[in-house]
């Protein structure tokens, strides 16, 4: 429940503040979930990179839409739990969220007025170079130079992902993720 | 809650994001610097989650069954022909096989021969992806008082599939000999030529250092060497093939995008030492 908004509104129980605590922690909550659903063992061809396009998509739409219930503390364990799930050195998938937190909480405004298809190019651009990144980090960590095909599929599929959970996600972010709705 | 004034709470705000930043930084190096607490870290979490994947496993096989079933309906036909004649030209070999035997078991008998103790096994279900982006590896999932242990050996049933690289205590992670960081001791089978197979991340390990003179011939088998201590001889690994530009991969025998079931095979080597045992090392083992 916002305070700076004028109105009439109920008496804040301690049921409704659970509900709109809950509402608040929803984004964080699912894109861990997610984390866990895309590291069952599916068998998908390629289930890395989309478990990675996963965490991703979701901390650069919750960003843009509603960085209050995505602030970097939480982006921090998202990518932790993503670094410790991926077997990944660890760090390297946090910096990267905390860098697509940044730049998207940079650009929200624009962005959100824009409309959908710009936050897509937006979040291409940004994927493109996280998978760069990553790519780069990993390979200094092992000091190796790693095959560039995968981070270029990361990349891809990190695109394609994204605006079939962005419809998911706006979904969520008018109804179960609203606080205004407790 | 302490109440801040406002200028200062939007600046602790601003600052948030650049310490957590320096933080990941801070995280990296100390992954880089205690390997150990990161594998300890990765393992645990692993732990927590391998018997959730482990019940998730079943039905989740079930349904992999029925797609490929459906699959093998439509290439019924072709199929059975094919097997059909696959079928009789392994009942030479096998005939072949069974003489041959017979042939070694004679002639090891007037050698006196010592045999191989045969190895302990266990089996386990492969129950997640464990390498990420940039790296092959699988999660195994095992009993809380299991007895595996670092450095094992991962067969299927065709082949050899990996070593055990971390353990936790009720999972293990094995890197597939596909991996970038895998290196495994081979020898060609046609010319008994010493190799290195040496992972790509890709479908098929590349073979280096084979002597001058000798070429892995297209098609010969590769197995592992007992080189380095690390794998006994002769575990099947797969097969030569050239790649379009002329460079000498092994296709693995073993089955390792779909691995469902692995034997970890303990065969007492301590070739490389695993970092928690190098304080107390263990006695080596008489063969």
């Amino acid at each position: 429940m916002d305070d700076r908004r004028p109105g009439i509104r109920p008496r804040p129980s301690i049921w409704r503040r659970l509900d709109s605590t809950a509402r608040r922690s929803f984004p964080t909550a699912m894109t861990m979930l997610l984390l866990l659903v895309t590291a069952a063992p599916f068998r998908l061809p390629g289930q890395a990179e989309l478990q990675n396009a996963a965490a991703l998509s979701c901390v650069f739409f919750w960003s843009v839409y509603r960085p209050g219930s995505m602030p970097p503390p939480a982006v921090f364990l998202v990518g932790l739990l993503a670094d410790l799930l991926d077997f990944a050195p660890p760090g390297v998938g946090v910096i990267s969220l905390l860098v697509a937190h940044g730049v998207a909480v940079r650009w929200r405004r624009d962005l959100i007025r824009l409309g959908f298809l710009p936050v897509w190019l937006a979040f291409v651009v940004v994927a493109t170079g996280l998978a760069g990144l990553q790519w780069l980090l990993t390979s200094a960590l092992t000091l190796r130079l790693l095959p560039a095909g995968s981070a270029l599929f990361q990349a891809a599929l990190a695109a394609g992902l994204y605006p079939m959970l962005a419809v998911l996600l706006a979904r969520a972010h008018r109804t179960v993720a609203e606080p205004a709705n407790a | 809650m302490i109440r801040l004034s406002v200028p200062l709470r939007q600046a602790l705000a601003k600052l948030t994001l650049p310490v957590f930043i320096v933080a990941s930084f801070g995280l990296m190096l100390l992954g880089k610097a205690d390997t150990l607490l990161a594998e300890r870290a990765r393992m645990t979490v692993a732990d927590a989650l391998a018997p959730i994947y482990d019940a998730l496993a079943e039905p989740l096989s079930v349904v992999h069954r029925a797609i490929a079933g459906a699959r093998h309906l439509a290439t019924l036909y072709e199929d059975n022909a094919r097997l059909r004649e696959e079928n009789v030209r392994l009942r030479r070999w096998q005939s072949v096989a069974l003489a041959l035997d017979a042939e070694n078991t004679t002639l090891k008998a007037q050698l006196r021969w010592i045999p191989d103790p045969a190895p302990s096994y266990v089996t386990a279900r492969v129950v997640a992806d464990a390498g990420g982006v940039y790296a092959r590896a699988v999660l195994l999932s095992l009993g809380p008082n299991h007895s595996v242990t670092k450095g094992q050996i991962a067969l299927d049933d065709r082949g050899l599939v990996g070593r055990v690289t971390e353990l936790g205590a009720r999972s293990a992670r094995v890197l597939l000999l596909t991996d970038m960081n895998s290196r495994v001791p081979v020898t060609l089978e046609g010319s008994r030529a010493r190799a290195i197979l040496a992972g790509t991340n890709g479908a098929r390990p590349r073979l280096m250092y084979w002597p001058e003179g000798v070429q892995p011939a297209e098609g010969e088998r590769v197995v592992t060497s007992a080189e380095a201590n690390t794998y006994p001889p002769g575990l099947p690994v797969g097969v030569v093939r050239y790649s379009a530009s002329n460079v000498p991969e092994v296709m693995p025998l073993a089955r390792l995008d779909r691995l469902e079931v692995v034997r970890l095979f303990d065969y007492g080597l301590k070739g490389v030492i695993p970092p928690e045992t190098s304080v107390a090392r263990l006695p080596e083992r008489r063969r």
